[in-house]
């Protein structure tokens, strides 16, 4: 790409940064300092003293039990890959169908596409009504039809599965989105040579089409994980409470509920802190890639 | 493609059939819901087809709003609304200024002020939330739209967006407008926005809905029942015990909630589509 055309100015591009740069420095910068500088004192919440306590607050998440922070990070992740790897699988599986050159495609697109609107909150409110243990449809069902007791407020295991059937839900057309992108640009030539050397479609699938959607694939992984462990939030606020007990309390529903509910500042700053860190990686690792696609 | 018998002709439609009515069962019980009296609800099972009570519950969700809830759903609507297209057009204005800063002129500070701006793209607000919550506290905007909107206005994804495009813009024309002596900024309103135009429309779609979907700043930030979006006068209806809740207002609230994004994402499919996917080339 060559060089754009340069005016020559002094102030006026200055002008122009300064109110993306405002904004930048006091709710992202400022902030996330204070976060980090935060994370290394204790303060009792009603804004009196500081303590400097040096790495106190991360020591504590790790070795004080009351935090079970290890137990929300195993729920995260778990949480995380179940709901990037369901959502992902649907989402290929349909897009390879409405791919097709069939009738309707367009329209079955359309119907694919508009959940990305729903808000993960509203997400959150579908699921509940459906499996609300007093007026939920589908709760009933399970109990009366197929004999299974549902109430996510005491089941954890039933809490999990119902947030990640939530939260997949509502990914599914995100993905559906980047994998037809990805399918349409496949070049038909090399599926119909395939064919015409005798590779049924399951075959010209996994030797071709698959191998080729990879740079999506890997894109879309990690921007899944990065949903699921930070964009969820709403759906667990709404649906578990992190309940029950910890069992749904994944890292951002406890860093806002230890920050926010329980007043703890340095214990939600370190959390903040980590959880910076993780987006931090995600994103290198999102870009060292980038850098150097997959090349054929 | 290249099979061609019955079966392989009609399993697609299957399946997408199939998923489309998972996809929109939830919706159509929550339709079902906002038609029939909170008792239809609550005797389990509720029915599933619309009952006579649409326009009774819809006009008391818009007009009243919930029981103790203290706002009505126009009001939050409204409050959604302005957040939204603060959110959408903040974004979009401040990131077309600074691209255009960005790729247009040599100043020193350019690779900081870029970088400056990348870098926010790696920290999302739920993991700076308490810091965030206490400077907007600070500046006295808790309950206010600036303190809804201000925060999310950063968009590293819309610089980028609009830097790629300012890019391939022809050396040619530049150079053109400037011997007809046209000043920076005559050439950013009358050449270079006018040929924004379909980047912008892609990146309204999707900061629109990004901006209307907004839970976790509105909930911390809004403690009045004035400045309640809709997504948190929802959450606020289902708080309490579950014999309390008015189920039919909270759907009718609900599919109220839904409708205006997912209109935007139908209307303008075409655009979405094309901003979501190119974003990351």
């Amino acid at each position: 790409m060559t060089q754009q055309y340069e005016f020559r100015a002094k102030g006026l591009p200055y002008l122009l940064v300064l109110p993306q740069m405002v904004v930048v420095f006091v709710f992202f910068f400022w902030p996330s300092l204070q976060g980090v500088w935060q994370s290394f004192f204790l303060q009792d919440p009603f804004g009196g003293h500081l303590i400097f306590v040096g790495l106190e607050n991360y020591t504590r998440l790790f070795t004080d039990p009351s935090y079970a922070y290890g137990e929300s990070f195993r729920v995260s992740v778990a949480f995380a890959g179940a709901v990037a790897v369901l959502s992902m699988v649907v989402a290929l599986f349909l897009a390879t169908q409405a791919n097709k050159k069939i009738h309707f495609s367009s329209f079955y697109k359309t119907m694919m596409i508009w959940p990305y609107a729903v808000a993960t909150m509203i997400a959150g409110v579908l699921w509940l009504f459906m499996f609300n243990p007093n007026v939920g449809v589908l709760a009933w069902v399970m109990k009366h039809k197929l004999g299974i007791e549902w109430n996510h407020l005491l089941n954890s295991n039933q809490a999990f599965l119902l947030i990640t059937i939530a939260a997949s839900w509502k990914q599914i057309s995100y993905n559906f989105v980047f994998f037809l992108a990805g399918l349409q640009s496949v070049p038909n030539d090399l599926v119909e040579a395939a064919a015409i050397d005798g590779a049924g479609p399951t075959r010209r699938f996994w030797a071709i089409i698959f191998p080729l959607l990879s740079p999506t694939t890997f894109y879309l992984l990690v921007m899944n994980l990065v949903y699921g462990f930070f964009e969820t939030f709403p759906i667990v606020h709404q649906v578990t409470a992190g309940g029950p007990g910890q069992a749904t309390s994944i890292l951002v529903y406890k860093v806002w509920r230890d920050g926010y509910v329980n007043l703890d500042l340095g214990g939600s700053s370190a959390q903040s802190v980590i959880l910076m860190i993780m987006v931090i990686s995600l994103t290198v690792i999102q870009f060292r890639f980038i850098e150097r696609r997959v090349h054929y | 493609m290249t099979e061609h018998n019955t079966v392989q002709r009609v399993l697609p439609h299957v399946f997408l059939i199939l998923a489309m009515a998972i996809l929109l069962f939830p919706i159509w019980l929550v339709f079902v819901a906002s038609t029939h009296t909170n008792a239809d609800i609550l005797s389990a099972p509720m029915p599933l087809t619309p009952g006579p009570h649409l326009l009774e519950n819809y006009s008391r969700a818009i007009v009243e709003g919930n029981e103790n809830l203290g706002t009505s759903a126009l009001m939050m609507l409204k409050n959604s609304l302005i957040m939204a297209l603060g959110i959408s057009i903040g974004k979009i204005v401040i990131s077309l200024l600074a691209a255009f800063a960005i790729v247009f002129f040599n100043f020193k500070l350019r690779k900081f002020c870029f970088w400056a701006i990348f870098i926010t793209l790696m920290l999302p607000v739920e993991v700076r939330i308490m810091p965030t919550y206490k400077v907007v506290s600070d500046l006295g905007l808790l309950n206010t739209y600036a303190g809804l909107i201000l925060p999310m206005v950063v968009s590293a994804t819309a610089v980028f967006l609009f830097r790629q495009f300012f890019m391939t813009v022809p050396r040619e024309i530049t150079e053109a407008s400037q011997i007809d002596g046209a000043t920076p900024m005559q050439f950013f309103w009358r050449i270079l926005l006018p040929m924004t135009r379909t980047p912008i429309s892609a990146m309204f779609v999707i900061q629109f809905i990004y901006g209307w979907n907004q839970y976790l700043w509105p909930l911390l930030i809004t403690t009045k029942q004035e400045y309640y979006t809709i997504l948190i006068g929802i959450n606020r209806m289902l708080s309490g015990a579950d014999v309390l809740i008015e189920w039919q207002i909270v759907m009718a609230t609900t599919l109220l909630a839904l409708i205006p994004p997912a209109l935007v994402v139908v209307i303008m499919q075409k655009q979405f589509v094309a901003g979501m996917t190119d974003r990351e080339k």
